[in-house]
């Protein structure tokens, strides 16, 4: 590997304010699962690295009234077996665990996965249609915005090149809500995705769907909110039809590339598909946590 | 690029090793400590070969520059045999005749440990999700998971 220069601070302050010193050129070092193989084979070579290996304070999933943080720098494996979140946010637990495998989610974090804004990342639809928030600190102070909103391009964020991303907020689900998240890719682990779908469905008294959100993976330069297919959704009673229509607009709205993963037709199609079954399956989990 | 000091401890033993940051703790076990087997199959997290539990999670030690293990508790393979006792798993791996090249193995061994430290008595569904970060080109993986079974049955 290229030389860099190589700094552990220990706090959040002391990184940013590195990151403001030392200006432009630098990367971020979280767990490296992504960092580390681009620094190896494709021509990432920053000038200096700020590692978050001894910053404690962005490690820890604690819950928030009814809602849950998620400290930047926590592992996928922890978000994956966490108890509360697999009681009560079980979708992200379900875009955790696909995150490589098992030695991949014992180091990459929830921060890397969002900065690193792929537009395949498979933790962050999940996160996304669970409404997160993050919080993004640099040297002048903190600040919030919606997830989704932080992704600009295939590897660009909001970020600026003094700030990092600090934690990931996720506000009380409603009562009769679920999520589910699948994704389509040739291998069960290790792979990239070449499609995915998270749905997150809740349902009034009347069984009628008063929540949706939906959002796709890798068939965007972003992690892509689907707000016509959700708009659809709102105020209709669940059914078979319903799912089929919400999946057609789901697969005008996105937006694939042909690529050597598959083409932009095969894309259009997964996402329809996906959308289907993810409606399906929220709507079935609501009725199973209902009935019990 | 100037070398650092760095404190590793590694299956119970400490080292200081003096090197530079860019290295990862992969190439730094096996060069600098002498500890050969741990390997490098792809270098970039996709194989497993390189296989270490730190803090007893398995990792791809390829991917963590060496830095960042610092302070951290560091198994190789070398560390799963105790008092030249082998492991039920090393054991079983041997008896089931569990490998060819043998090339992948040191990684195998040390996610299948980690794997039953989680979850003793795993599915054989589990058994395959747990060491699916491995990738074997030689057996197919059937007398991996058999004996993995049979390790779990007598532990």
């Amino acid at each position: 590997m290229y030389r860099f220069e190589y700094y552990r601070p220990t706090s959040v302050a002391e990184a940013v304010s590195l990151l403001r010193e030392k200006g432009e050129g630098g990367k971020i070092l979280a767990g490296g699962t992504d960092l580390i193989p681009q620094m190896k084979e494709r021509g990432r070579h920053p000038k200096y690295i700020v590692s978050l290996s001894l910053v404690n304070e962005l490690r820890g999933i604690s819950e928030d009234g009814g809602g849950l943080k998620i400290g930047a720098g926590t592992l996928m494996a922890h978000v994956a077996d966490n108890h509360v979140v697999k009681e009560r946010f079980n979708v992200l637990a379900q875009g955790a665990e696909l995150i490589g495998s098992f030695q991949t989610m014992n180091l990459a974090t929830v921060g890397g996965n969002v900065c690193n804004a792929a537009p395949s990342a498979d933790a962050v639809p999940a996160f996304i249609v669970m409404d997160a928030e993050v919080t993004i600190t640099g040297p002048d102070g903190s600040r919030t915005m919606p997830l989704w909103q932080v992704f600009e391009g295939p590897g660009r964020t909001a970020l600026k090149s003094d700030e990092i991303l600090t934690s990931v907020s996720i506000p009380t689900p409603a009562s009769r809500s679920a999520g589910i998240y699948i994704r389509h890719c040739p291998r069960k682990e290790l792979d990239i995705a070449i499609a995915g779908v998270g749905s997150y469905i809740g349902l009034d008294d009347n069984g009628s769907i008063n929540h949706a959100r939906v959002c796709l993976c890798a068939v965007a330069p972003v992690p892509l909110r689907a707000t016509k297919t959700e708009e659809f959704l709102v105020g209709k009673k669940p059914s078979e039809e319903v799912y089929e229509q919400a999946g057609q607009i789901a697969a005008e709205e996105a937006r694939p590339i042909t690529d050597m993963r598959g083409s932009a037709e095969f894309r259009r199609v997964l996402v329809k598909v996906l959308t289907i079954r993810t409606l399906n399956q929220a709507v079935d989990k609501i009725g199973l946590k209902t009935t019990r | 690029m100037a070398k650092q000091s760095f404190k590793l401890m590694v299956n119970s033993s400490e080292y200081e090793v003096f090197t530079e940051p860019n290295r990862p703790l992969l190439d730094v076990v096996r060069e600098d400590l002498g500890l050969t087997g741990s390997k490098e199959g792809c270098g970039t997290g996709d194989c497993g070969a390189c296989t270490m539990l730190l803090d007893g999670a398995p990792v791809t030690s390829c991917l963590v520059l060496v830095g960042e293990a610092e302070n951290r508790d560091i198994i190789t393979v070398e560390g799963i045999a105790k008092n030249g006792q082998l492991h039920p798993v090393q054991a079983a791996f041997v008896e089931f005749g569990a490998l060819q090249c043998g090339f992948c193995i040191p990684g195998m061994i040390v996610s299948s440990v980690a794997l039953l430290d989680r979850n003793p008595h795993p599915t054989e569904e589990e058994i395959r999700y747990g060491i699916a970060g491995n990738l074997c080109r030689c057996t197919g993986y059937t007398k991996i998971v058999e004996a993995i079974q049979a390790a779990s049955s007598r532990m």
